[in-house]
């Protein structure tokens, strides 16, 4: 046993966060600004958070993740830390070259309450900003939210770059939420076959996928680039996939910039895709081509030709608030059961949100907003699931209870391939049913006596 | 295999030159400080090099931070202490399982390893003060688990914002009565690597745990490892070859340790120590107090490893034991050198580059050795300077503000537990005929004339090395991977080497070897271009079946 002090009796914790579903603020801010065409994303705190916040996400997608920062010492830690901040602006345009600096802040900086906005001020009027280069800043305070809400932040930083215009240039904005870059290439693909003009923001497909050719660019092909994001505003209205991820950003155009929006869930599964294409098809004013609604038609019947396997399973599900709406949604509509389901990103909305979309179980879910794997993993001693779906460090629970496990949301540390094969949309779609009956199967396979172990299933 | 372009000749000063050339004079000017062109030779002081100084801001540096020293890389490994991390949720999020610290979890059961605890503060802890909800959080894991200790790490803003984390585990230590509770100040923001996380982490283990335990400890030959995380099982390994020499490890700091080794520490005769940097002041503290000498030993590479068992042999000085060490080693031998001689061939002659750790970058430096592979550029990424030059350069070490602020403990011998483990003309004797106490030559001897040593190397500079010299093999850490690894060189993570190990001792070398032979020799690296790139122009005609 692994989790071998868990015990089944769930006794109430107010303070101590055990085997948390979450992590904090500032890897969003770090993950969204790498789908920045020529950004470097920046750290304004101690040198641990960068360092930390590179290897987890370097770990998860397996490429080069580049991020410099502010190396807090203690003198910055008492006197502020614009000195840091306006070196490290100099240092990095001089070394790196890059087109944009994305700082972000940690809980040390907004503890000491350092204002980024005047310190980028201060930056320009000093000349460390060459001509044509770009600073843009996010708010992550560590103790605040989670790694969600700096993803979000930062996204939102990004749609401040909107220029004021009475212009309209006709096309889309789409805001992905966090999503693997594979997924980002699949929204693309969508709306490129449609026929809508785009532009999605933050885009990291080319950036955290990027070919193996002998030369490393510190800055790959790829991400939404300044010029876009500058003219986000002339956009005929924002699709924000995720109320967590990307509603902020949407919703700051549409107050600021009079870009309407409306706020989807992230298309996974069959219901969310619908969603998420209508929506497009209606702003776009365009119509859905026989080929997406074939792609909609074989996800229907692959749901069909599983059913059998699928159908009155329980599962186990820990993550962040968007992906776990939609994962949960979907699971409903092939008749599975999320019975139990927890975020650490707090929100009472989410808490309700995945109420009624499980109301028509025969049982109740248990979920958790705020939660975490230790409380996942109690409710799981006192009744068992047939799947657990999260991110990897579900599988010490996965391993201890015997129980398959689907490895899915962030981060992924001990399998590869999601930055390449994408679970949005309704190809997406069949992805998520093969692995999971996979998953199911073998596991039938493994434990089937000799007498009823059958070739054909 | 991939058609490298010939290595241009770099004379090493221009090489240096063309490293320092893009940055900001200031920067240059402190970076030509940290990078030191090797005339270690057997005549002449070689030049000084500038190590554990601030990184520069904006600068992309390898290092972490004080906290991943202290909690990541020390008390980490500990499986029956509860780690709390007392801050928002990230620090002990991020260090949680990420080390690769391989654990038995042995008899007794105990292993919190898989475990995160966090008080994760939210911004009305950060406001109002974190203690109250940092003493709920210790009570709750006294409650749940009744441990033998539990640890409290504070993360960056516990210091800003005055949390007292010493008073409320004083406070709660004396409440429960039965459960050691202490606390690191180990913010982020301290230091200027995680090498003052270690130091903080170490001189709290000293205080608080090391001498607890009065129970004497079986064992004819007994020494403490320190410096040894179990990496990919590198202590397990180290372990059975001790096992097998009849040698007992009452306490290793810290891979797959508990309580109770700390506790015990004070029994042993001998401290071995591994990773210099990240722990020989515990050692020179174990001599002061218990008066247990202690010399520097390397379980990397397979002759690292047989001098260290014989070291370790000669040390007790009796001859059972030296024959035992002598069997254990004929025995193992023939199989390691077997996959050497068969790698060998396809490694010598090969170069490679050692960016890690502060003593790893010397260590592994003997296995590559062993497989006919040069060392043409190496550093450390939070090393002091002893850790290049050797101990010998310690009394002129130049303390600044950031060493300054690291607690240096003033040990006195213990009145009641001191005891000298050797007579005053055994140790003469020892050391007459050539035994060495005490003593670490560093780096830079071992690396030759003319070779680039970088202290705190950067991506920048990473990069530059890889294009202008061409190795075959790149070792740093996880974030460095692949940037090198798109320029079409393999790179191996030597931090917490990501797959496989353990690579110590003599099992460990061969891993090691084969996973050399599989990184230098994949086919993988002359797949970069495509055919149509090797051959743009269309001039031939298609010829078809």
């Amino acid at each position: 046993m692994l989790l071998r002090h868990t015990p089944t009796e769930v006794a109430e914790r107010k303070s101590l966060a055990i085997n948390p579903a979450k992590t904090c603020q500032p890897i969003g801010a770090m993950y969204a600004a790498l789908g920045i065409k020529g950004c470097l994303p920046h750290s304004h705190g101690s040198q641990g958070c960068c360092s930390y916040h590179r290897s987890t996400l370097t770990r998860h997608y397996k490429e080069p993740v580049s991020a410099a920062t502010s190396s807090f010492t203690e003198g910055a830690s008492v006197f502020g830390g614009q000195a840091n901040l306006l070196q490290a602006i100099n240092n990095i345009f001089t070394v790196y070259d890059p087109e944009v600096i994305a700082v972000h802040t940690t809980c040390l900086s907004e503890t000491i309450g350092d204002d980024l906005k005047q310190i980028a001020t201060k930056a320009i009027k000093e000349g460390k900003v060459p001509e044509g280069k770009t600073i843009i800043g996010a708010p992550t305070p560590s103790y605040v939210g989670s790694h969600v809400t700096g993803f979000s932040n930062m996204v939102k930083a990004m749609a401040q770059l909107a220029e004021e215009t009475d212009k309209k240039n006709g096309k889309v904005n789409i805001i992905p939420g966090w999503v693997e870059p594979s997924d980002m290439e699949e929204i693309k693909r969508l709306a490129a076959l449609i026929g809508v003009d785009i532009t999605m923001f933050p885009d990291t497909s080319g950036v955290l996928n990027a070919p193996l050719t002998g030369e490393y660019n510190m800055f790959p092909d790829g991400g939404v680039t300044v010029e876009e994001l500058k003219e986000c505003g002339q956009a005929t209205g924002t699709l924000a996939l995720g109320e967590w991820c990307s509603a902020d950003a949407a919703r700051w155009l549409d107050a600021k910039r009079k870009v309407p929006c409306s706020v989807l869930d992230m298309p996974f599964g069959l219901a969310a895709t619908d969603r998420f294409i209508d929506a497009l098809r209606t702003v776009a004013g365009a119509s859905i081509p026989d080929s997406i609604t074939a792609e909609r038609g074989q996800l229907v019947d692959l749901i069909s030709d599983m059913h059998q396997y699928f159908y009155g399973k329980r599962v186990a599900i820990f993550g962040d608030p968007d992906q776990v709406i939609s994962m949960c949604e979907f699971l409903r509509s092939i008749d599975m059961y999320p019975a139990y389901v927890v975020t650490g990103t707090p929100s009472k909305k989410f808490e309700k949100r995945i109420k009624a979309i499980t109301a028509d179980m025969p049982f109740e879910v248990k979920v958790k907003a705020k939660g975490d794997m230790f409380l996942l993993h109690q409710w799981m001693k006192n009744e068992p699931v047939d799947l657990i779906i999260g991110n990897t460090y579900g599988k010490y629970m996965a391993r201890d209870e015997d129980t398959p496990f689907l490895r899915w949301g962030f981060p992924i540390l001990d399998r590869q391939g999601h930055q390449y094969f994408p679970t949005v949309g309704y190809r997406g779609g069949l992805r998520l049913l093969e692995k999971i009956l996979d998953l199911l199967l073998a596991r039938k396979d493994r434990d089937a006596p000799q007498e009823t172990f059958e070739l054909v299933l | 295999m991939s058609i490298k372009p010939k290595l241009v000749q770099w004379e090493p000063t221009d090489l240096k030159e063309e490293l320092l050339k893009k940055y900001p004079p200031k920067v240059a000017r402190k970076r030509a400080k940290q990078i030191m062109i090797n005339e270690a030779t057997e005549c002449g002081t070689p030049p000084e090099i500038v190590a554990n100084v601030r990184t520069i801001p904006g600068i992309i540096t390898m290092r972490g931070c004080t906290y991943a020293g202290c909690k990541g890389v020390i008390m980490g490994p500990t499986r029956d202490i509860v780690n709390i991390t007392h801050g928002p949720i990230g620090c002990g999020f991020y260090s949680w399982l990420t080390r690769r610290n391989q654990t038995d979890p042995g008899t007794d059961g105990e292993n919190y390893i898989p475990y995160c605890f966090s008080t994760d503060m939210q911004d009305q802890d950060i406001i109002f003060g974190g203690e109250k909800k940092l003493e709920a959080a210790i009570q709750e894991a006294y409650d749940l688990f009744h441990p033998k200790a539990i640890c409290i790490f504070s993360t960056c803003p516990v210091g800003l914002i005055g949390d007292d984390v010493h008073a409320v585990a004083r406070k709660m230590k004396e409440k429960f009565g039965d459960c050691n509770v202490f606390a690191f100040s180990c913010e982020g923001y301290k230091g200027v690597s995680q090498s003052a996380g270690h130091h903080i982490a170490n001189n709290q283990v000293f205080t608080h745990l090391v001498g607890e335990n009065k129970e004497p400890k079986e064992g004819k030959y007994k020494i403490n490892l320190l410096g040894e995380y179990n990496i990919g099982g590198d202590g397990f390994e180290i372990d059975r070859l001790l096992q097998k020499c009849g040698i007992t490890n009452i306490a290793t700091f810290s891979g797959n340790s508990t309580y109770d080794q700390f506790a015990s520490a004070q029994h042993a005769d001998l401290s071995c120590v591994m990773c210099h940097r990240s722990i020989n002041y515990v050692a020179d503290m174990l001599e002061t107090k218990y008066g247990i000498p202690w010399i520097k030993v390397n379980f990397i590479g397979a002759k690292s490893t047989a001098e260290s068992l014989r070291n370790i042999a000669e040390y007790f000085g009796d001859p059972e034991l030296v024959k035992r060490v002598e069997d254990v080693i004929a025995e193992e031998m023939p199989e390691i050198e077997a996959v050497m001689n068969d790698v060998k061939e396809r490694t010598k002659g090969k170069t490679a580059m050692l960016f890690v750790g502060g003593s790893r970058a010397h260590h592994y430096n003997d296995l590559f050795a062993e497989l006919g592979m040069k060392t043409i550029s190496a550093g450390y990424e939070f090393g002091h300077r002893d850790d290049y030059e050797g101990r010998r350069v310690i009394p002129n070490i130049k303390i600044d503000a950031d060493s300054r602020n690291i607690e240096e403990l003033e040990i006195t011998p213990s009145p009641d537990e001191f005891r000298a483990r050797k007579t005053p003309e055994e140790y003469k004797a020892l050391e007459d005929a050539g035994f060495k106490f005490r003593h670490y030559d560093g780096l830079n001897p071992d690396l030759d004339k003319g070779s680039i040593i970088i202290d705190d190397l950067n991506q920048y500079e990473a990069e530059k090395l890889v294009e202008l010299l061409k190795p075959d093999l790149f070792c740093a850490g996880i974030k460095e991977k692949f940037s090198i690894q798109k320029l079409g060189v393999p790179m191996k993570q030597l931090h917490s080497y990501d797959s496989g190990g353990p690579y110590a001792g003599f099992k460990g070398a061969i891993n090691f070897y084969e996973e050399i032979d599989r990184l230098v020799n994949s086919k993988v690296w002359s797949y970069m271009k495509a055919p149509w790139q090797e051959n743009p122009e269309l001039t031939a005609t298609f010829v078809w079946e």
